[in-house]
């Protein structure tokens, strides 16, 4: 006869619960203060609404992966996957025979095809007219990454190593993919602290920008209003991305998979002939690709890796970087506003940081405060898909110096 | 690839290094968004230009019999449109945004344009 004490003991042995109790002090509360950063994300993502596409994924993945004895992610697989010592040293072999569900999806976010697939999804749903009947939003987009290099240099005052602190600086990018991108070459260790920094104040853009905005301009500069620019021909729109990405890949090979998907995503939608494809990217492809990045990085916040003070330093460093390419990308309007004589309303300039389209509606909505018949919107469009294309340019040299 | 091959040690990278790769960094972001710039400038131009032809050469033809020929007055009617309310006075409103506001104010309302009446926009100061 079966012993049913012995059955249930070995139940309640096997169970998340015994693991919890019996290594709570060898671990075992981290998981606990996991599982509950877990659920403050989903409050977050669910009640606060912060980006919950990627917050409810990244929030959930923690949960999962700190619960004890589920083995759905092995953080010590990984990190023999990175050492040149061990047998299992970039086998993906090893990780697919002994890894969990969340080790397999993270395959996809180390090899970088999530990041791109995602780029190519932005890339189908992204409208590059504003920017090329106004090729001058090149440049403010181009100052909007002051908040990359200068994160970058604070985090090496703070102590980290220089491929940490450029994992770090990308946040100022406001670009979730290619911070992804960039730490999981560089600094696969933070990737979800930098995640959860990087899509946390992308979703905090309307709370972090104005209050920058307004204090580096003045009414009488945010009040003007913008002649409405050229209207673009289909064919210059098709050309576009084969030039970008021509021209870019060949500048800085490293980020010819970012904007090679990103352009091939935005030609799908100019040619007009392919849109079975650009549906796909927009929307089936665009969604399984979110669900199973957004797991896979928050798979990766294990208690020993983000429980942490690098965490909170991330944390501080981020914002700092938002705000200081806010800052970069206000300094870069208020140049142009000077230069044509007052035709450019400096507010578009905030809109360079490339969190498409949050900053290019922060810019009209505070441009409509100062001046309720004021519309922005498409003028900063142009910035706003300048600071992709920026920001893809700068996680390109830093993966290009420390990669 | 590494452009700073030479440099002693970019895993602790030293505060003098961090500078310039930051500064290097961020012009290089400027540079290669102004040759973009320049590039994309100069795409316009030549599509303008090319546009710009297209746009004179049918032209030409149909200016001949006009001048020759001059059309009568009779048609170009100041009246209003059949069905219309009269003319609607803008005070420093394009027509466009005047047609976007008259668009947006008939979904609000949930009735058909062609059931309401303008009077006059005037944009406020």
């Amino acid at each position: 006869m079966i012993d049913i004490g012995e059955v249930l003991l070995n139940l309640w042995n096997s169970s998340g619960f015994a693991a919890l109790s019996s290594g709570f002090m060898d671990g075992g509360w981290q998981n606990l203060v996991m599982i509950v950063i877990a659920c403050v994300l989903l409050y977050l993502g669910i009640v606060k609404q912060f980006e919950p596409l990627l917050m409810c994924g990244i929030a959930f993945g923690c949960l999962l992966t700190n619960l004890p004895n589920a083995g759905l992610y092995h953080d010590e697989l990984w990190q023999a996957f990175m050492n040149p010592d061990s047998p299992a040293y970039h086998s993906y072999g090893a990780i697919m025979q002994n890894g969990g569900l969340l080790d397999i999806f993270y395959i996809g976010v180390k090899t970088s095809l999530y990041p791109c697939l995602i780029f190519m999804g932005v890339g189908a749903m992204t409208d590059f007219g504003p920017l090329l009947s106004n090729p001058k939003s090149l440049l403010l987009g181009a100052a909007a990454q002051l908040g990359v290099f200068a994160a970058f240099f604070g985090a090496v005052c703070l102590g980290f190593k220089g491929p940490e602190a450029a994992s770090i600086g990308i946040i100022g990018g406001a670009d979730g993919p290619t911070a992804i991108f960039l730490t999981t070459k560089l600094a696969p260790h933070l990737l979800g602290a930098i995640a959860v920094a990087a899509y946390s104040y992308m979703a905090l853009i309307p709370l972090i920008q104005p209050p920058i905005m307004n204090l580096l301009s003045t009414p009488a500069q945010r009040r003007i209003k913008m002649v409405q620019t050229r209207k673009v021909s289909k064919a210059e729109k098709i050309i576009f991305p084969i030039l970008v990405t021509a021209f870019v890949a060949l500048l800085l090979p490293d980020t010819a998979a970012l904007i090679g998907c990103l352009m091939f995503g935005n030609l799908a939608k100019e040619t007009g002939l392919t849109d079975r494809l650009s549906d796909t990217m927009q929307n089936a492809l665009m969604n399984i690709v979110t669900i199973l990045l957004s797991t896979a990085v928050g798979a990766t916040m294990v208690g020993t890796n983000f429980l942490t003070a690098q965490t909170l330093k991330i944390v501080v460093l981020g914002v700092v970087a938002f705000g200081l390419s806010t800052a970069g990308g206000m300094l870069g309007g208020l140049v142009m506003c000077k230069l044509t004589k007052g035709k450019v309303n400096p507010l578009i300039g905030s809109a360079g940081v490339s969190a498409v389209p949050m900053a290019a509606r922060v810019s009209n909505t505070v441009g409509q405060k100062n001046n309720p018949s004021n519309f922005l919107l498409m003028h900063a469009m142009g910035p706003n898909v300048a600071g992709v294309i920026g920001s893809a340019i700068a996680a390109g040299f830093l993966l290009s110096v420390f990669g | 690839m590494n452009f700073l091959a030479a440099a002693p040690d970019l895993e602790n990278i030293s505060l003098l290094n961090a500078s310039i790769v930051a500064v290097l960094g961020y012009g290089m972001v400027f540079a290669g968004l102004i040759v973009l710039m320049i590039v994309v400038t100069m795409l316009g131009k030549a599509f303008s230009a090319k546009n710009k032809k297209q746009n004179e050469a049918p032209a030409a033809p149909v200016a001949a019999p006009v001048v020759s020929a001059p059309a009568p007055v009779a048609p170009v009617v100041s009246d209003a449109a059949p069905g219309s309310a009269g003319q609607l006075k803008l005070y420093d409103t394009p027509p466009k945004t005047a047609a976007m506001i008259m668009a947006i104010v008939a979904d609000k309302m949930g009735k058909p344009l062609n059931e309401l009446r303008f009077i006059s926009i005037k944009e406020v100061k």
